[in-house]
């Protein structure tokens, strides 16, 4: 039970970040490791090598936009991505990613972060930790129904703890 | 003082079994209808069911259609149909439609939608729907896989915008360019709200018609689209062998319900409409870009391929004939329409104008079936999204725009305001 996700680095990107951009459709056959590999390639070529387990994704408006397709969020979290902290969610990739046990949290329009910054994340608390800056930024809390499947692992393994508590 | 409800509220809160809810509280609802289609559906639910040990929870409440990979062009999609066929058979789902056409059409094709419903779908357009007052959004694999497993999904109440149109549209300006000129007006980012339907316009509009606008809240961004039923509505229901009940008519938004926003516009002041490469919100007047050369035109998909949007096209295409160079694929949404089509002479019109008959499913739209662009290609179609490579090469282009715009496109070989060739219809017929 992670109170506090570990310190990682921050990403950046701006608005509209796409479910192409994230899993291109055209290669929407590979296999999820192969796919992640490409993800945010569009924007960030570099993007999948570099990033390390325990980073931050930070981006702008409407992140996720796009198809339904969950192999978006599949890939941040294959690729080791702690949490995605945006200024607004397409509202089926916000779903996806707590599906998968990966947090979406929203930030105020005025939070200042910038790529490289050092994040330290609570969640349960709705706080994120500038270390960079030495700033306090605060998100809004996850909801409880939210936190009880992002804390099981996914909504998988949340329905499985709720089928064995039965 | 409280306010009334919104459409969206009164549904969350019947199928929540709660007296009422407010936009901003968390749901859990039973789902009264589930459906997915090849792609979202079996082939992703399968191995997530038997993780959980667990089977569909109500075989009767689940609809599957094969709309993506049909008919299969590769040994890939043959294997990802049978898989579904199989699992269709053995998990008894009987309103499985194989290959009848686009999943969003099949189910108010077969009344299957009625006002109050809560509805959830394996597919981002299934807004689609929303124009029979239901409250019908779409969800990710891992999520549909817990819905027909359980038979419940949580939901964030969502607040309202309200679209208010009054006035006539000019004759060659239907729902499609509403649609796009909202994506540019409203933008994309729109999520965790539902967009609402009303006024005159609206009222004097064929469900058809309804359909493009609840089907394209999708771009917009919003969980759903709704329309609350009137007389339109209950009619096609029944026309379609769905029973309506008596309290039909009650769902709908209180007038003293808190909406977030409230929008009013002019539908006389409206032109026909296209939206540029590679996002429905670069859309524009068709004349603004007049004059652009095309080498395909596309009439398909669940949101521009129903009856009515082939009528529309048959209307420009009656004595005429596709540019050379030119080529006009038509793909009816559904083999029923395509059949309805045929009775009326709307196919005859449209293949003595050189069009070529499609199979009935996403085809093109979903990039996986025949009819797709090379780079450097330009294409105008009545689809929904024109997002880079969708119908194919990354280089190619897509235009968005009505079926009188695509048709009289296709007979002009170049994007043409639809109007000038109605008018001339109008006086030819004189
Ligand atoms: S026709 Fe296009 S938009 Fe409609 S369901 Fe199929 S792929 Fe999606």
């Amino acid at each position: 039970m992670a109170e506090r996700l570990r310190e990682g680095r921050a990403w950046a990107f701006g608005d509209r970040i796409d479910t192409d951009v994230l899993a291109p459709g055209s290669l929407m056959k590979l296999a999820p490791r192969e796919l992640a590999a490409h993800c945010l390639a569009a924007v960030r070529p570099d993007f999948a090598d570099r990033v390390r387990d325990g980073d931050v994704l930070v981006a702008g408006e409407a992140f996720g936009v796009g198809s339904s397709r969950e192999q978006a969020a599949v890939s941040l979290k294959l690729l080791g991505v702690q949490a995605v902290l945006a200024k607004s969610f397409a509202r089926i990739f916000y779903r996806n990613a707590f599906n998968l046990g990966l947090p979406a949290l929203r930030l105020p329009a005025d939070a200042v972060i910038a790529d490289g910054d050092r994040l330290a994340i609570d969640y349960r608390a709705g706080r994120v930790d500038n270390l960079t800056r030495g700033t306090a930024i605060a998100v809004s809390p996850i909801p409880a129904n939210l936190l009880a499947i992002v804390e099981a692992g996914g909504l998988m393994a949340y329905l499985k703890q709720r089928g064995a508590a039965q | 003082m409280a306010a009334g409800r919104t459409l969206a509220e009164k549904i969350i809160a019947r199928a929540a079994g709660r007296p009422g809810v407010r936009a901003g509280e968390i749901a859990t609802c039973a789902v009264d209808l589930a459906f997915a289609h090849d792609s979202s559906g079996p082939r992703r639910w399968k191995p997530l069911l038997e993780e959980l040990g667990l089977s569909l929870w109500d075989p009767a409440k689940v609809v599957l259609a094969s709309d993506h990979y049909v008919p299969a062009v590769d040994a890939d999609s043959a294997a990802i149909l049978k898989l579904t066929r199989d699992f269709a058979r053995d998990q008894g789902v009987a309103r499985f439609f194989d290959m009848q056409g686009i999943a969003h059409t099949l189910l108010p094709q077969n009344g299957l939608l009625k006002p109050g419903m809560f509805v959830a779908g394996g597919d981002s357009h299934s807004p689609h729907g929303g124009a029979f007052g239901c409250f019908i959004a779409g969800y990710g694999a891992t999520d549909m896989a817990a819905i027909v497993a359980t038979g419940e999904t949580w939901v964030l109440v969502p607040e309202t915008d309200r679209v208010v149109w009054s006035g006539a549209f000019q004759d060659g300006v239907v729902a499609k360019d509403v649609m796009l000129m909202l994506c540019r007006a409203l933008g994309m980012d729109n999520a965790f709200k539902v967009i609402e339907y009303a006024g005159p316009t609206i009222d004097a509009m064929a469900m058809d018609e309804r359909m493009t606008l609840t089907n394209m809240s999708a771009e917009l961004g919003y969980d759903t689209g709704l329309i609350a039923p009137d007389e339109t509505t209950l009619a096609h229901i029944r026309a379609h062998g769905g029973a309506v009940e008596d309290d039909a008519l009650s769902w709908r938004s209180d007038d003293d319900a808190d909406f977030a926003a409230t929008y009013h516009f002019d539908a006389s002041k409206l032109s026909p409409q296209v939206a540029a490469p590679h996002s429905p919100a670069n859309a524009d007047s068709v004349r603004a870009h007049a004059g652009v050369k095309i080498d395909q035109a596309y009439i398909g998909a669940c949101v521009g391929a129903k009856l009515e949007d082939l009528r529309m096209a048959a209307r420009v295409l009656q004595g005429r004939k596709v540019a050379a160079g030119v080529r006009l694929l038509v793909a009816p949404a559904s083999t029923h329409i395509a059949a309805q089509a045929a009775k009326e002479g709307v196919l005859e019109t449209l293949m003595s104008a050189g069009a070529h008959l499609m199979p009935s499913g996403c085809g093109a739209c979903a990039g996986m079936g025949a009819g797709l662009l090379a780079a450097g290609e330009t294409c105008i179609s009545t689809t929904n999204r024109n997002f880079k490579g969708r119908m194919g090469h990354n280089e190619s282009d897509v235009w968005l725009a009505s079926p009188y715009t695509v048709a009289a496109s296709a007979v002009a070989g170049v994007i043409v305001d639809p109007r000038e060739m109605l008018g001339a219809a109008a006086r030819d017929a004189a």
